[in-house]
């Protein structure tokens, strides 16, 4: 063999290993969701949205955890969007770089590490005890909002190192005041950043499991929460409870219960798409 | 001669370095002051004393005075934002915001409370006029600032700058990074704009600085070498050093 033919040979290699890499994830994927669109589709109908969860399989229902998800959610984004975006800016615009700045950093990347039941444990001592918020859709929402807050605050960080010091220096020479600066450029230079980062990070709340275990999420609710105060289920936690039955018939609306949560989190990824070009073609316009 | 700026024993540190050293000078009124000089030599520092920007840089200070309006503008009763909307400044690259012609133009008049719309409206004509812009842009000010070239894009951010009717201007390097013939239409834009503004503009360009500056200064590694009338400093400068530098032997 000469030598360029060893180098092609080298670079043929290469790339059909790169392209495993990638069909070994996707072939993954597929095969889970045909089993799980095999199992679950059929079960899928108006009842299903409007029962709630019964030993019957035919008659159940996830109105409850379906509710219980989205005040879950929304609750959660409701406090970790303002206080994450706001840690993130007084990390990056206020606090004057030294060793201790080093050392909040570090551990805020290290957070975003620590495994969720963690966070469940934290949530249970002090938002259900301490706090005395019980097992509440209110405990829920603040234990997935710290959860996730650190994944927040880190991307918002980078999205706000990334505008560029030549903007925040124009708006300052103007006479802007440090809010005017942030509210007038930086803010809208990086949001589609911060709202890309936020969004995902909301995503993965969604189908978190282990903290709602750990401060009291029900599997059996036959109503739909009222407010912030009320206990809850959410689509994961009903999700395990069924498929840990015996009976089969409860795998099936499992599947089907996971279809409805991957649909969720299909518009949630799709939102934070339409908001981060919406913010883009608004600048380049 | 009327100075509008005064500047004695100025000197400025960043951490322990000693980047400005004992300068001493004046700026007149309605004149442009080019400041040049090697890379590293001070003179962007100096111009970023003279609207404080260097405050936003960690770890610097300074001392001496530079009188504006009769006052020190370091004195603790100076309120910043009120000096930096009389001392406008423009940067070396092109900086508009991520926001439409208008919306980049009225940036600063907004913030400081004017909310007329007509009144705005008047503002940008204005101001674009004056930078010499409008006539190019007056069908689409609403298009992004982004989509102008860089020529255009230097000519809104003086326009932007223009329009919080500033006292004094200041220049870092504006044209370094345009072509020749935008380079070409700034420099007349200041011999206009002079009429009406104080303009001390830092250049690396020898020839442009003897082409729009009535007086310049020369600085070297943190000195004022030689202050003087343009014509003066070029055709017949005191010191040896300048003498080198204006006729390339380095820099």
């Amino acid at each position: 063999m000469t030598n360029l033919q060893k180098r092609k040979l080298q670079d043929k290699i290469f790339h059909i290993l790169v392209l495993s890499a990638t069909l070994f994830g996707l072939v993954v994927l597929v095969i889970l969701l045909k089993e799980i669109l095999n199992d679950g589709l059929k079960w899928i109908n108006i009842d299903f949205f409007r029962n709630f969860a019964s030993r019957f399989p035919r008659k159940s229902g996830i109105k409850a955890p379906l509710f219980g998800s989205l005040w879950i959610i929304g609750l959660t984004a409701l406090f970790a969007f303002p206080i994450g975006v706001g840690s993130a800016l007084y990390l990056e615009e206020y606090l004057p770089k030294n060793w201790l700045t080093n050392l909040i950093q570090v551990n805020i990347s290290n957070l975003a590490g620590v495994p969720s039941i963690v966070f469940g444990i934290l949530g249970l001592g002090i938002f259900v005890n301490t706090l005395g918020f019980g097992r509440s859709i209110l405990s829920g929402a603040l234990t997935l909002a710290l959860l996730i807050l650190p994944v927040i605050i880190v991307s918002a960080q980078e999205a706000i190192k990334s505008v560029p010091k030549e903007l925040k220096q124009g708006a300052y020479a103007l006479g802007c005041t440090k809010w005017q600066m942030i509210t007038g450029v930086l803010l809208p230079y990086a949001m589609p950043g911060i709202l890309t980062g936020t969004i995902l990070a909301i995503a993965r709340a969604l189908g978190e499991t282990a903290p709602l275990l750990m401060v009291g999420a029900v599997t059996f609710i036959a109503y739909t929460p009222e407010g912030i105060f009320d206990s809850f289920t959410t689509l994961p936690m009903q999700i395990y409870n069924w498929t840990s039955r015996p009976k089969v018939d409860f795998h099936h609306i499992a599947a089907a219960a996971i279809i409805v949560l991957l649909i969720l989190l299909l518009g949630i990824n799709s939102l934070a798409i339409y908001l981060r070009n919406r913010y883009q073609s608004r600048m380049s316009r | 001669m009327n100075k509008k700026i005064q500047v004695k024993n100025l000197n400025f540190y960043y951490g322990n370095f000693h980047a400005l050293k004992n300068i001493n000078l004046d700026i007149e009124e309605n004149k442009v002051t080019a400041l040049i000089g090697p890379s590293g030599c001070g003179k962007s520092t100096f111009l970023r004393t003279i609207n404080r920007m260097n405050d936003l840089i960690e770890g610097t200070r300074h001392d001496g005075e530079v009188i504006y309006e009769g006052k020190d503008i370091y004195a603790p009763d100076v309120d910043v934002v009120e000096l930096r909307r009389k001392i406008g400044m423009v940067f070396q690259k092109p900086n508009p915001f991520p926001k439409s012609i208008y919306e980049n133009v009225v940036f600063g008049p907004k913030r400081h409370g004017i909310k007329n719309k007509s009144k705005l409206d008047e503002i940008v004509e204005k101001s674009l006029k004056a930078a010499a812009l409008w006539d190019e842009v007056k069908d689409r000010l609403n298009s992004s600032a982004w989509s102008l070239s860089g020529g255009q894009q230097q000519r809104l951010c003086i326009a932007r700058a223009l329009a919080m009717e500033p006292d004094v201007l200041l220049m870092d390097e504006p044209t370094s990074a345009l072509d020749p013939i935008a380079t070409l239409r700034i420099e007349e834009l200041i011999e206009d704009l002079k009429k009406k503004y104080t303009i001390i503009i830092v250049t690396h360009s020898m020839q442009q600085a003897g082409r729009i500056s009535d007086n310049t200064a020369f600085f070297l590694m943190g000195e004022l070498v030689e202050y003087d009338s343009t014509k003066k400093l070029f055709t017949n400068p005191r010191d040896k050093r300048t003498e080198d530098y204006i006729t390339g032997r380095f820099g």
